[in-house]
């Protein structure tokens, strides 16, 4: 076999199970980029990561009733969500609060996936809600899964000027009539959406990496908020694609007809990304020297 | 410093009427009358859990007085007022976040607004001009989380003074600078103020930053307040009663130092003793 059917598997642009793993996962990536900018601007990449780990046990409580696991992670994120907003708005109180809540649901998940995999038909359950399914989804969420990405984006277009102004400077978004508060639940909202459909994607575990890392790499490459949320698009993007593609690809691999897992080549592009944006030094952008005085 | 008869003459912008903020036992603010015309610049001094916060708080319609009222430009203060620029005292940034000078001071126009702002020539014309003013334009394209204290302190006053508002209130803004920056600042919001023809409200500890530039000084201790010159008010007799325990005004080389005596030794308020120290034209000192 010529070495490039290695990297262009036969089948790889004819097949249905890749087209709807494209479909999915460019939704989940334009989400989790557009929503992890504003998760990069407001420090709450430990949140983002609880969140999708408080999903799993959503989803492995679904998997123990026989419900489709979107919805499982949904619920599981919506809950926990809810339930670390109710605790204090002080960001050190909130840290507390997600790690305590992160703690017992992960707990949940425990007794929930010992349950499930006692039945042998369920054995790869753990591994596919830990670490994604996207050869596995089911096309009858195909529509679900673009209306909620669209959802999501909509809300963080419709929120993107008061969120901007209440993550950077919150008292006076607060004396201009901002409702921080509220904006900053619906955001949650947003966050819930994002990844927990990426957590369906590349599993509870790894969806951080796309919600932060392409934001992080293109905050590297560009200075203004517009330009940096384009940029983390393409990357989530192009990392999504690459990462079905190699998969698919590896099934010729060696373990010979066993194939990798998506999520680790999705995660592994993301991070590759982001490394280089940090080699060499930041070229100085247009401003005077911070150690001069004012 | 201004002239007292064209101060004095000048519409109010803000007015406390007999403001008093209670939260259940505790007294907060108690009494609070005084007024700041337009153009006058005002240090509002105090220490610590005196009550400026929330006195801040009221003129920002953030916080509604148990008794007594807050008329901004003659109506009562309601939240979200654009008349009222506020700076708070910094804000934190990584340094890699993408988000520039001018981006910070745009939010100032329309930050309030839901949905995303189209990019318009008469916005951006809008946003350099006031970098203009603040002395911000060499960094209008730099990142704000690699700008140092002072330069971002320009950028706060910049994004309040966007909508040309008639108040500017300043929430400690000093407190994280050095002292040449500090001066700068303060010379920087005298400047901006009286070209927009602007009132100051600005917080501080210390009330040597502010001396030569501030026309008055509102001095809060325990809820309770006086304005008035810097002469007037900054005095043993009066800043004890006010404080409630004898405290001493001691000047040393042309700096004012308040020191405080001893908690248990009270000085009570007297009864005929006005809260505002002058409600007489102010004679400039």
């Amino acid at each position: 076999m010529p070495w490039w059917r290695y990297l262009w598997a036969p089948g790889l642009a004819t097949s249905g199970q890749v087209e709807l793993a494209l479909v999915v996962g460019t939704t989940v990536a334009v989400v989790s980029a557009v929503v992890g900018f504003f998760v990069v601007v407001r420090a709450q990449a430990f949140l983002g990561h609880a969140l999708s780990d408080m999903g799993a046990t959503g989803a492995a409580g679904a998997a123990l009733v026989g419900v489709q696991a979107l919805w499982g992670f949904l619920a599981g994120g919506l809950a926990a969500g809810l339930t670390v907003e109710a605790g204090s708005e002080r960001a050190h109180d909130r840290d507390l609060a997600t790690g305590v809540t992160l703690s017992f649901t992960l707990g949940l998940s425990a007794l929930f996936l010992q349950l499930i995999t006692q039945d042998t038909s369920h054995a790869g359950v753990t591994q596919a809600i830990l670490f994604g399914s996207i050869f596995t989804v089911a096309p009858s969420i195909e529509p679900a899964m673009i209306a909620l990405g669209l959802a999501a984006i909509a809300l963080v277009a419709v929120l993107f000027r008061p969120l901007l102004f209440a993550s950077l400077t919150p008292e006076t978004a607060r004396a201009r009539g901002v409702p921080v508060r509220l904006v900053g639940i619906l955001f949650l909202l947003a966050v819930v959406t994002a990844v927990e459909q990426s957590a369906l994607v590349v599993g509870a575990l790894l969806s951080t990496a796309l919600l932060v890392g392409p934001a992080a790499a293109a905050s590297r490459l560009t200075d203004r908020p517009g330009a940096a949320i384009a940029v983390a698009v393409v990357i989530a993007v192009g990392a999504v694609w690459l990462g079905v593609g190699l998969a698919y690809d590896s099934y010729l691999w060696p373990p010979a007809g066993r194939g990798w897992p998506v999520s680790f080549l999705v995660t592994a592009v993301v991070f590759l990304v982001y490394v280089a944006t940090r080699l060499g030094r930041r070229a100085p952008t247009g401003g005077a020297d911070p150690t001069e005085a004012v | 410093m201004t002239t007292p008869d064209t101060v004095a003459a000048r519409p109010e912008v803000v007015r406390l009427e007999h403001v008093t903020v209670r939260y259940g036992d505790r007294t907060v603010l108690e009494e609070i009358a005084f007024a700041i015309p337009r153009g006058e610049f005002v240090g509002l001094i105090g220490p610590n859990g005196a009550g400026k916060t929330t006195l801040l708080r009221a003129i920002l319609g953030l916080v509604a007085p148990t008794a007594g009222r807050v008329l901004i430009n003659g109506q009562p203060a309601r939240r979200g007022s654009r008349r009222i620029g506020y700076v708070p005292q910094a804000f934190t940034a990584d340094a890699d976040l993408p988000l520039r000078a001018r981006d910070l001071v745009a939010l100032g126009l329309d930050g309030d607004r839901w949905g995303v702002s189209l990019p318009s020539r008469a916005r951006r014309e809008r946003v350099d001009r006031m970098l203009e003013h603040v002395g911000a334009s060499a960094y209008a394209d730099a990142p704000v989380g690699r700008l140092s204290g002072g330069e971002r302190q320009r950028l706060l006053i910049a994004q309040a003074m966007i909508t040309e508002p008639d108040l500017l209130l300043l929430d400690e803004p000093l407190s994280n600078l050095d002292i040449r920056s500090s001066r700068e600042v303060v010379e920087l919001v005298r400047h901006v103020a009286t070209e927009h023809g602007a009132g100051v409200l600005l917080v501080a500890h210390d009330l040597n930053a502010l001396l030569g530039a501030m026309d008055r000084v509102l001095y809060v201790a325990r809820g309770r307040a006086a304005i008035g010159t810097v002469d007037q008010v900054v005095r043993t007799d009066v800043l004890s009663r006010l404080y409630g325990y004898h405290v001493d005004v001691l000047h040393v080389h042309g700096r004012i130092l308040v020191v405080g005596g001893d908690e248990r030794e009270p000085v009570g308020p007297h009864e005929d003793e006005p809260h505002e120290v002058s409600a007489a034209p102010l004679h400039g000192s």
